[in-house]
């Protein structure tokens, strides 16, 4: 109170006189640190993200070589006055004319595809009941689910390891009931991939169905009752088109990072079991093809973006079909 | 109706959370199994405990998995956070899309390709500028952070857009610098989701095997690339033992950030 605040006056009479001409937004949100916030991690992610998938699609066109680093330079110039640019096509013929790299391409597809269904299935019921139980016991059941996502996901394969062997825990279950003769050979077969999935990417599927589904308007399924609708009648009529937003985003955040995984596949399934992100590392690290493997990469982010694409062509038509409805 | 599918809803439940936890069970239990063959029980005892902490190998790797972790996760803190801030609360600006598709994108992508692409960007580095000299805990680390900070903005985010923001506009109001409202105000408010954030990127760093596998170089082996070197070759009693004591450190810092998350809920809606 005593000694006057100068600079604080100072301040406040400026700031009216911004206030009075309308430009104040502008002087609080102070471009200088504007620029700060929003340039840092444009910055970092343009240079250590956006930069490098060019420089993927640049490699893509070289050719491997024997030299350190084990590629071309897609740039020579034999001469002072020409500069030639060699774009090698052949990584992409090989990746369209070997057959050994489409039926990875289709299996990935497909591995991923039925892993995904399979997710659902299981997820779907989980999910259900989870939204019906009481708020405090929905807290601590959807972070149960959470906890083993946050345990790394290659112990969490190697667990399904032991827990699939010929001598595991399961068969002998199963031998102990006397439900099989013999062990079934599970681990290092597409089975044993479809189960790491479904078991790695579960809580993917969960988290957005319960949040759909926990929405769901309960006096629905008792008019739907009241009219004499049967219960499953009323859950497939009614349940499962509302929550069609949920299935269908828990369905695209298991099937895309599922596509290009390479722990699962690598620990659980055998010599046989084909997928892309797998044949990368193979060709990357065991090959040292660099361009193919590029080649490769290319191309799965090609298989990723179209389904993303899809994805958004469908809610917007959803979101435009229920805007009509109104 | 309800009372009819109760006992359908128990059954359930009990399925799958015995599918989600009984892997997990079977890893701690097995770990305590005096046998070197791990799935067949041979008594108890806790002499892979001990084994683990004479294996040279794994302890340096963890050391380098641990200082990879620190560093990821502090940057991807401050980079996701600025990046959530960009988004929630400086309305419309050019870039605005861009930084959104760049904040998502890495979350979709294939490890195997961020892993790839991060690689050949240091090479193409090396050969221009003649940095990065040599592959190692830095080039993992930048590499993390680029994953990592995605998931920080996605926390920090969903956290800024349940917040309230008229106590950051009131001071505002009165006068406050947008620096000193962030420091004073959004900070201490988003704290428990720069808190979850900086857990949740530590242990996705501390966890990853293939962006670490292509950007390492010699001599910077990290935890899961020697994990993973061992698990190829079959089952061991010692990984069992390493996956429990990690898993165990991971309930325990979870369940922590849980309370204060759920004690400064409850001290909002008060």
């Amino acid at each position: 109170m005593s000694s006057t605040n100068w600079p604080q006056l100072w301040f406040d009479f400026i700031r009216q006189l911004f206030r009075r001409f309308g430009v104040l937004k502008q002087q609080v949100h102070s471009p200088r640190g504007r620029y700060l916030v929003v340039g840092l991690p444009l910055l970092f992610l343009g240079l250590f993200f956006l930069v490098p998938l060019l420089i993927v699609l640049k490699i893509s066109f070289a050719t491997a070589d024997m030299t350190q680093p084990p590629y071309t330079d897609l740039l020579s110039q034999p001469d002072e006055s020409t500069l030639t640019l060699t774009l090698n096509l052949a990584n992409y013929q090989l990746l369209w004319e070997d057959p050994l790299y489409w039926s990875a391409f289709v299996s990935s597809l497909e591995i991923a595809g039925i892993s995904t269904l399979l997710t659902l299935l299981i997820g779907y019921p989980l999910a259900y009941a989870i939204a019906r139980a009481a708020r405090e016991l929905r807290l601590i059941l959807l972070l149960l689910v959470v906890l083993p996502f946050w345990t790394s996901s290659l112990l969490r394969t190697y667990a399904w390891m032991g827990i699939l062997k010929d001598t595991g825990p399961l068969n002998q279950l199963l031998l102990g009931l006397g439900l099989i003769d013999t062990p079934l050979a599970i681990l290092n077969t597409d089975v044993a991939v479809y189960i790491g999935i479904v078991y790695n990417y579960l809580p993917f599927m969960v988290l957005p169905l319960v949040a759909n589904l926990v929405r769901l308007d309960p006096a629905l399924l008792e008019a739907a009752a009241d009219l004499g609708a049967k219960p499953w009648v009323a859950f497939f009529r009614i349940t499962v088109p509302l929550s069609m937003p949920g299935i269908i985003a828990g369905s695209m955040l298991v099937f895309i990072p599922a596509l290009g995984e390479f722990v699962i596949p690598d620990l659980l399934g055998g010599p046989d079991t084909l997928m892309i992100g797998r044949l990368l590392w193979t060709e990357f690290f065991s090959n040292t093809d660099w361009p193919l493997a590029s080649a490769v990469a290319i191309v799965m982010l090609l298989l990723i973006v179209l389904p993303l694409v899809l994805f958004e062509y469908v809610q917007t038509r959803e979101f435009g079909r229920t805007e009509d409805a109104r | 109706m309800k009372r009819s599918t109760a006992p359908a809803m128990l059954g359930v439940l009990m399925f799958g959370y015995a599918f989600l936890y009984l892997p997990i069970l079977s890893l701690i239990l097995y770990s305590f199994n005096a046998s070197k063959l791990v799935t067949v029980w041979g008594g108890f005892s806790t002499r892979w405990y001990g084994a683990l902490l004479q294996n040279e190998a794994l302890l340096s790797a963890l050391q380098n998995s641990l200082i990879v972790a620190f560093l990821s996760a502090t940057l991807a803190v401050v980079i996701g956070t600025a990046a959530a801030l960009g988004l929630t609360r400086l309305g419309r600006f050019r870039g605005r899309t861009l930084l959104s598709v760049l904040t998502t994108t890495p979350l979709v992508m294939p490890e195997v390709m961020l892993g790839l692409s991060a690689l050949l960007l240091f090479v193409t580095l090396q050969q221009l500028f003649g940095w990065p000299h040599q592959r190692g805990i830095v080039t993992i680390t930048i590499a993390h952070v680029v994953l990592c900070s995605c998931y920080v903005t996605v926390i920090v985010q969903s956290r800024l857009r349940q917040m309230d923001d008229s106590l950051e506009e009131a001071a505002m109001d009165l006068g406050a610098r947008p620096w000193k409202v962030f420091f004073l105000i959004t900070l201490p408010l988003i704290a428990p989701a720069l808190l979850a954030g900086w857990l949740l990127a530590f242990t996705l760093s501390l966890d990853d095997l293939v962006v670490a596998s292509f950007t390492s170089g010699p001599g910077a082996t990290t935890l899961p690339m020697e994990v993973y070197s061992r698990v190829r070759l079959g089952l061991s009693p010692e990984i069992n033992a390493l996956a429990t004591l990690i898993i165990g450190f991971v309930s325990i810092a979870l369940m922590a950030t849980w309370a204060i998350y759920r004690r400064q809920d409850r001290k909002l809606t008060d």
